[in-house]
C-alpha cells in the first residue's frame, strides 16, 4: 500500500474573544490508499477542524493554518495556489458533512447539484453529466434516479439526502473522502444503511476514507486504523482491533469504559470520566487530560510526546506502560 | 409490586395538516395512535424509537403540554383531562421534565441561581428569600455542582453542567415523576455516563419515577426497568429490560438492536446484522395493517391486511406482531 495522505505537524488556530485557541495543535497522521481511518474524539477536540484544514476551508481571518504539511500524493496542499486547490476539492478529495440539508443548495435541483461538479471538474457535456448523475444516484440506492434529478433537496428524507451527499462526493472519482459525522443526524436504522453503503462503495471503488466521529461503535465496525484526539492533539494512534483490545491512554480507556454495551451484561453502575471537557482557552500545562486522569503522576505537568508503545501503536502518556499492567491485573 | 403512579390509556394525538386561513385541512399526522402503559412508583420506563415515532409527543401529552385527541392520562389516579386549571397546576409541580438541550431550555439572561429560585417563588414552595437561596445551594450540591455556580450564567457552564442545572430545576419542584426527553444525547460521551449515574443516584435517594425517552438503546437498557418500543405512533413491544434485550419478539425491536454497532471490532467482525430496507413511512399516511410491514423482513400476507393487537405473548411481555 502507498501512503495517500500524510498530515505532518498540522497546527490550526482560531482567534476568539478569549484569546488564541489552538484547535489543532501539531497533529500527524496518515491515510493509506483505500483504507478507512477514523478520527475520534468529543466536541471541540479538533477533529472537524483537521478535516477542514485538509480542504483548506478553515474560515479566515479568525481561523488560520499556522504550520505543518498536508502531503497528498506527495504534494503539499498548503503550498498550492487557490486555483490549484480548487482542482483538488471534489476532484481528488471530497467531503461528506453531518447535516446534508445545510450543505445542499435548497434552490438547485438534485440534478444540477450533481452535474455542476462533473461539468467543471470532468469537462463533461450536459448530456454526459446527466447520464453520470443518474448512474451515481442508482449507485447510492436512490430509487427511480432519472425522475429524482428534477427534485429539490426538501423533497428528500434525511437518509436520502445523505445518500445524495455521498453521490456528490463520489461524482468525480476522488481518491479520498472526508466524512465528518456522516450519520450522526440520522436514525439508528438509517445510520446502519448509510454506513454499510459507504463501506461497500469505498471497497468497490478503492476510495480511502477518513471517518470523523464520536461514536466508538461506528469506529469499531468501519475503521482500519484509529486516531484518538483530545484538546487539539492526537493522544493515541493504533489499528482498530489493537486500540480496543489494548488501549494505552487513560482517555481512550475511559471512553471505552464509560459507554454501556449491548453485548455485555448490564453493569450496576457506569464508569464515567471525571471532570469537565477541556476549555481550549485555559488548558493546563503539560498533558491536557491530566486534570481528569486517574493515572496522573507528577510528570504529567510536562506534555508527553506521542510515542511508540507497540508495533503500529503510539500513545501520548507517561504512564502508558502502567496502564497495560493494571489492565492485565 | 408497588403502586401505579401513572396510567396512560389508549392515548391518541393527531395533528391537523393544512387547515390554515388559506387552505383546507388536508389530513392528520397520527403522531400518537393508541398508546397505553403504566408506570409504577420508583421505576424507570424507557421509551425508545426513531424520530417521528411519537415518543416525545407521548411525553408532552403526559406533561400536559399537548392536549390529547383522545385517551386518558391518570396521574395518581386523577384524570388530567378532567380537572380544573388550579388542580392541574398542583399536579404539574409533581410532574417535571428534563430536556435534551439544556442550553436552549435555560434563560441566557438569568443566573443559575435565579433560574432555580424562580419556580420556588412562583409556586410558593419557599417563600422567604434567604431560605430560597439556601434551597438553591442545596439543589446545586445535590446535582454535583458547587454553591458558587448560582452566580454563573448558562453560557459559562459546560454542556454537562448545564444539564445538571436542568435536573436541579426539575428537582426544585419535588416531583414524583420526571419525563426525561433525550437527556444525554446532546452530551459528550465522557459526560453522558456522569449524568446517567446522577439520575440513578437521585432516583434511589428521592424515590423518583422516570419516563426515559431516548433513541440510544444501550443507554436505555442501562437505566430502565421496563422498556417500550414505539414505531409510527404505536407501541410495538413492551416488557421488562432483560426480556426485551435478550429475547426481543418484535422484528422491529430486533432490527433496532442489530443496528447498534458494538464498540469492539472483534465482536463486530463476526456479528450478523439485519439492515432494514427503506425508511419510516409518513405518519400522515401510515401503511394499512401492521405499520411496520413494508420494512419487515418476516412479513406475511396477513400483515398488510390486519392490524396486530399488542398482546401478552407471555407474562409481562407484550408484542404487536402476528408472528411473535
Amino acid at each position: 500500500m502507498t501512503t495517500l495522505l500524510q498530515v505532518r505537524n498540522l497546527k490550526t488556530t482560531f482567534l476568539t474573544s478569549a484569546g488564541v485557541v489552538r484547535a489543532v495543535d501539531g497533529v500527524s497522521w496518515d491515510v493509506e490508499e483505500g483504507e478507512t481511518v477514523a478520527l475520534v474524539g468529543e466536541s471541540g477536540c479538533g477533529k472537524s477542524v483537521s478535516a477542514l484544514s485538509i480542504m483548506r476551508l478553515v474560515a479566515e481571518p479568525a481561523g488560520r493554518i499556522e504550520g505543518g504539511e498536508i502531503l497528498y500524493k506527495g504534494r503539499d496542499l498548503l503550498r498550492l495556489s487557490e486555483p490549484e486547490m480548487r482542482r483538488v476539492r471534489g476532484r481528488e478529495i471530497a467531503m461528506v458533512f453531518q447535516e446534508p440539508m445545510t450543505s445542499l443548495n435548497p434552490v438547485l435541483t438534485i440534478g444540477r447539484q450533481l452535474t455542476e461538479g462533473l461539468e467543471i471538474h470532468m469537462q463533461m457535456s450536459p448530456v454526459q453529466a446527466r447520464a453520470r448523475a443518474i448512474e451515481l444516484l442508482g449507485m447510492v440506492g436512490i430509487p427511480d434516479p432519472a425522475r429524482r434529478l428534477a427534485q429539490y433537496p426538501h423533497h428528500f428524507s434525511g437518509g436520502m439526502r445523505q445518500r445524495m451527499m455521498i453521490a456528490m462526493a463520489l461524482a468525480c472519482n476522488p481518491s479520498l473522502i472526508l466524512a465528518d459525522e456522516p450519520t450522526t443526524a440520522l436514525d439508528v436504522t438509517i445510520q446502519a444503511q448509510i454506513l454499510e453503503l459507504m463501506r461497500d462503495l469505498a471497497r468497490r471503488l478503492g476510495v480511502a476514507m477518513l471517518i470523523i466521529t464520536h461514536n466508538l461503535g461506528v469506529v469499531a465496525r468501519y475503521a482500519d486504523r484509529v486516531n484518538v484526539m483530545y484538546a487539539g492533539r492526537i493522544i493515541e494512534q493504533a489499528g482498530a482491533r489493537e486500540i480496543y483490545a489494548n488501549p494505552r491512554h487513560p482517555y481512550t480507556l475511559g471512553l471505552l469504559r464509560s459507554v454501556p454495551r449491548l453485548d455485555e451484561p448490564r453493569r450496576a453502575r457506569l464508569d464515567p470520566i471525571q471532570g469537565q471537557p477541556p476549555d481550549l482557552t485555559r488548558l493546563p500545562p503539560g498533558c491536557a487530560f491530566s486534570p481528569r486522569c486517574a493515572y496522573r503522576v507528577e510528570r504529567c505537568s510536562e506534555a508527553p510526546a506521542l510515542e511508540s508503545v507497540a508495533t503500529g501503536h503510539r500513545s501520548a502518556c507517561w504512564e502508558a506502560m502502567r496502564l497495560v499492567k493494571q489492565l492485565a491485573a | 409490586m408497588s403502586e401505579v403512579l401513572l396510567e396512560v390509556e389508549n392515548l391518541v394525538k393527531h395533528f391537523p395538516v393544512g387547515g390554515g386561513v388559506l387552505s383546507r385541512q388536508s389530513g392528520v399526522v397520527r403522531a400518537v395512535d393508541g398508546v397505553s402503559f403504566t408506570l409504577r412508583r420508583g421505576e424507570t420506563l424507557g421509551l425508545v424509537g426513531e424520530s417521528g415515532c411519537g415518543k416525545t409527543t407521548t411525553g408532552r401529552c403526559i406533561l400536559q403540554l399537548e392536549r390529547p385527541t383522545s385517551g386518558r392520562i391518570l396521574f395518581e389516579g386523577i384524570d388530567l383531562a378532567a380537572i380544573s386549571a388550579a388542580e392541574l397546576r398542583a399536579v404539574r409541580r409533581r410532574v417535571q421534565v428534563i430536556f435534551q438541550d439544556p442550553y436552549s431550555s435555560l434563560n441566557p439572561r438569568m443566573t443559575i441561581g435565579q433560574i432555580l429560585a424562580e419556580p420556588l417563588q412562583v409556586h410558593g414552595i419557599v417563600r422567604e428569600r434567604t431560605a430560597r437561596q439556601g434551597r438553591v445551594e442545596e439543589l446545586l450540591v445535590q446535582v454535583g455542582l458547587a454553591p458558587q455556580h448560582a452566580r454563573r450564567y448558562p453560557h459559562q457552564l459546560s454542556g454537562g453542567q448545564r444539564q445538571r442545572v436542568g435536573i436541579a430545576r426539575a428537582l426544585a419542584m419535588e416531583p414524583a415523576l420526571i419525563v426525561c426527553d433525550e437527556p444525554v444525547s446532546a452530551l459528550d460521551v465522557s459526560i453522558q455516563a456522569q449524568i446517567i449515574n446522577l439520575l440513578e443516584d437521585l432516583q434511589r435517594r428521592l424515590g423518583l419515577t422516570y419516563l426515559f425517552i431516548a433513541h440510544d438503546l444501550s443507554v436505555v437498557r442501562h437505566i430502565s426497568d421496563r422498556v417500550a418500543v414505539m414505531y409510527l405512533g404505536k407501541i410495538v413491544e413492551i416488557t421488562d429490560r432483560t426480556a426485551l434485550y435478550e429475547e426481543p419478539r418484535h422484528p422491529y425491536t430486533r432490527a433496532l438492536l442489530s443496528a447498534v454497532p458494538i464498540p469492539d471490532p472483534a465482536v463486530e467482525e463476526t456479528r450478523e446484522r439485519t439492515v432494514l430496507r427503506g425508511e419510516v413511512p409518513s405518519a400522515l399516511n401510515p401503511p394499512p395493517g401492521c405499520v411496520f410491514h413494508p420494512r419487515c423482513p418476516i412479513a406475511v400476507a396477513r400483515c398488510s391486511a390486519e392490524v396486530p393487537a399488542l398482546r401478552e405473548i407471555r407474562p409481562t411481555h407484550w408484542s404487536a406482531c402476528h408472528l411473535a
